[in-house]
């Protein structure tokens, strides 16, 4: 047993994210396994979360002594060839010539230039080893936690400056304070998850559940003992099937471990979680349409008040926020709320997980302090368009935020910046067309996702929109160009006053942005864009 | 009139009422698991199961129908679900929506005459760095392009 080092086989990293799954993850890892076998080479194969360059998917990386070396895209086809290269040992001369190698993945500026606070273990860890997180920072924020008094805790989350990440911003601290002081005392307290992640562009809670599941986890079982929870739900969107397996994973580890369920960690404090799948209505990521689910219900959106903090699930004090916000709280408790402060600007404090989606040469995961330029993440990180044309649009925060056009590329992401151009930055989703886009279709879809997704409560929002499908039909037609306009204007500013809740609400941001920044597709006959020459020429 | 219920579905979907019903805010997690063991939500599971959590039929009825995940009929041996949502639009979603239909020869919500491929329409599937993306049962497919989508169908017809 002199040199153990050399026996132990070499470790191999092989994302299991979705989105690397979605490019032949699998696959590529049995062609390695089964490569190293024929050549009679031992190897370990860690199914790790995603980096997040998401364009390097299947992002493979061989552990050294100086840390990982990436090499990517790899597809089953160039297996071969890495071996040839001797790529298990990255500091090889032919390894180093291989043209997938990409050196070592710290040293990659796509993640150097990041903060990843949130995201700090994602990608580097085995999403559902305890020992991994444990050995990563993991629950240390619970064990300060459970030295505080619950009034402590909620103060060092209400000094971090933590705002719902969700969307709305609403400070998080202060919502747990609500909740701390409502009911009498010893009454039952729910905590609840919004994994709902319904906005197109966005996938940061995904990655959070598939890549770091205890992460989550942790800051729900702070919030339990912060507040007074014993009980908390994820409500987590159908459409996310590998994360339900990784969540109902890591939470019987962490029960097994003590992490959850009675006696946490030796102390008195008990909290028990749940997974429970949505079924895929848009409007159930609206808490108050979640809670009605989460009780057995149509997803009919409730008036406010009462707050879900004072009358939530089953009509008891309810914590209700996003993954992100959940999955923040371990850091803020583990650091200090002055560390995480130290982050951002104005009022946006700590960092963003911003997602780079759509028609983006380099798509994938961004954590950076508030404040950085949409230019930065469009053509610095996104490396601009996938098609290599100019980008002409961004929707930034989902179906119901606004589109921008390039003359707002410098707003920086900020939510008062945002809200000063009448944009929202949503949940940190960031969706990029190029110049084929036609708005006036954008519009019309907007229109057309609140129809499906209304929850029927509403009027303008439940037949406005459809109305809205039809009107902007005309103006695609050019019938009554003008009348039609006015008449999308004066829906939209019905839906905008008129409406209960952010769906019927905030569809008038994607619609009037795309009519007000990009006039030119709205208006039927225009004298012809080269584009549309070319079509006409082409056909 | 819709063909009454095989005796063993019966018993199945009993048996899944009684393991749920006991849960906090038991329907929808008792509605995934009947759709998950036989495919679908039969109409004839409306009443034991509104007699179990002391509810109307009407009720039941009226959230299995308000959620898009539920259906009230059996599909084909695998469902495809195609994203519509705004990212996939900017990669070409419209144009790979089309090539499907026209390879499959059906519409949304129908199941080829196979009986291999129901094809339905999603609005995201977190997958959106990789537009334009698709799922086949549970796995996600991304950067679809007219080449994969004919080999990932000749899969599925396949197996
Ligand atoms: N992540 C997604 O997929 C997604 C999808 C659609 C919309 N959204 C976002 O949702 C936002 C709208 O959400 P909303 O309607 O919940 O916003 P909201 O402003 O009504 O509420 C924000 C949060 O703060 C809480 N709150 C407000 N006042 C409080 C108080 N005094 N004490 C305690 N808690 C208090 C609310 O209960 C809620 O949890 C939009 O801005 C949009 O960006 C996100
Ligand atoms: C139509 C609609 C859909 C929403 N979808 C989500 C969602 O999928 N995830 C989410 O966290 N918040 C969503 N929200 C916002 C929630 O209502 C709520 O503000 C949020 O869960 C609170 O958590 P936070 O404070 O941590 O952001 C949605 C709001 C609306 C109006
Ligand atoms: S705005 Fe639309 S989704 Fe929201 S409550 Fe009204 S009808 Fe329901
Ligand atoms: S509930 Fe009637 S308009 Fe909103
Ligand atoms: S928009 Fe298609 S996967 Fe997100």
């Amino acid at each position: 047993m002199t040199s153990i080092a050399k026996d132990l086989p070499i470790k191999i990293y092989v994302p299991r994210d979705s989105s690397a799954l979605s490019l032949g993850a699998n696959r590529t890892a049995k062609a390695i396994q089964q490569e190293a076998h024929k050549r009679g080479i031992e190897i370990e194969i860690i199914r790790n979360g995603s980096r997040g360059l998401f364009w390097l998917e299947p992002f493979v990386e061989v552990a050294t002594a100086n840390g990982r070396v990436a090499f990517a895209p790899v597809q089953p086809k160039d297996v071969a060839s890495l071996f040839d290269a001797s790529f298990l040992n990255p500091d090889s001369s032919t390894a180093k010539a291989h043209s997938l190698n990409l050196g070592l993945t710290e040293e990659l500026e796509w993640l150097k230039k990041q903060q990843r606070l949130t995201f700090a273990r994602i990608g580097i860890t085995d999403p559902v080893s305890l020992d991994d997180y444990l050995a990563h920072d993991g629950y240390k924020g619970l064990a300060n936690a459970l030295k505080l008094t619950p009034a402590e805790i909620v103060k060092t989350v209400t000094d971090s400056g933590l705002r719902g990440r969700g969307g709305a911003a609403f400070p998080t601290g202060i919502k747990w304070n609500t909740v701390l002081g409502a009911g009498e005392i010893g009454v039952q307290k729910y905590i609840v998850c919004n994994a709902d992640e319904g906005d197109s562009g966005t996938y940061s809670d995904r990655m959070v559940m598939e890549d770091d599941p205890f992460v989550l986890i942790e800051g729900m079982t702070i919030a339990g003992i912060a507040v007074g929870a014993n009980q908390g739900y994820i409500y987590l969107r159908s459409e996310y099937p590998h994360a339900l397996h990784i969540l109902n994973e890591a939470i019987a580890k962490a029960e097994a471990a003590g992490y959850l369920g009675e006696n946490i960690c030796g102390t008195n404090h008990r909290f028990k979680l749940e997974v429970r799948r949505a079924a895929g209505a848009y409007v159930c990521g609206e808490e108050t349409s979640l809670l009605e689910s989460l009780e057995g219900k149509r997803g009919l959106v409730r008036f406010k008040p009462p707050l879900p903090a004072i009358e939530g699930l089953f009509g008891k004090p309810t914590v209700v926020n996003n993954v992100i916000s959940l999955a923040t709280i371990p850091i803020i408790l583990d650091k200090g709320a002055q560390f995480y402060a130290d982050y951002g600007m104005g009022r946006s404090r700590g960092t963003l997980p911003i997602q780079l989606a759509g028609n983006i040469k380099h798509g994938g995961l961004v954590e950076l302090a508030f404040g950085a330029t949409l230019r930065e993440l469009l053509y610095d990180f996104g490396g601009g368009s996938y098609t290599g044309k100019p980008i002409r649009a961004v929707q930034v925060g989902g179906p119901l935020g606004a589109f921008l056009p390039e003359s707002q590329f410098d707003t920086p992401l900020d939510y008062e910046e945002f809200s000063k151009i009448w944009a929202v930055l949503g949940h940190g989703g960031i969706v990029a067309f190029d110049d084929t886009v036609d708005m006036a279709k954008m519009a019309r879809y907007a229109f057309e996702f609140c129809a499906i997704e209304s929850c029927g409560k509403c009027t303008p929002c439940r037949i406005g929109s459809s109305r809205g499908v039809e009107v902007i039909d005309k103006i695609i037609n050019g019938t009554d160009v003008e009348k039609n306009t006015k008449l999308v204007r004066d829906l939209s500013d019905t839906m905008l006053n008129g409406s209960l809740c952010a769906l019927g609400g905030m569809t008038p941001y994607p619609v009037l942005s795309a009519m007000n920044h990009f006039a030119e597709d709205f208006v039927p006959n225009s004298k012809p864009t080269l584009k549309k020459i070319i079509d006409i020429v082409v056909a | 009139m819709a063909n009454a219920l095989s005796i063993e579905k019966l018993t199945t979907i009993q048996s899944l009422i009684t393991q749920h019903k006991e849960m906090p805010g038991a329907l929808i997690p008792l509605l995934h698991a009947i759709q998950d063991t036989i495919g679908y939500i039969p109409e004839d599971s409306y009443l034991p199961i509104s007699r179990a959590l002391a509810l109307s039929v009407a009720e039941v009825h009226g959230v299995v129908t308000f959620y898009h995940h539920f259906r009230t009929f059996p599909i084909g041996k695998h469902i495809l679900y195609v994203c519509r949502a705004e990212s996939c639009q900017a990669m070409g979603a419209e144009k790979l929506e089309a090539i499907i239909k026209a390879k499959l020869n059906i519409d949304y919500h129908q199941t080829t005459s196979d009986g291999a491929i129901t094809l339905e329409p999603i609005y995201c599937l977190g997958n959106c760095a990789c537009s334009p993306a698709v799922m086949m049962d549970d796995e996600v497919y991304g950067r679809m392009d007219n080449q994969k989508m004919a080999d990932l169908i000749n899969e599925a017809r396949a197996s």
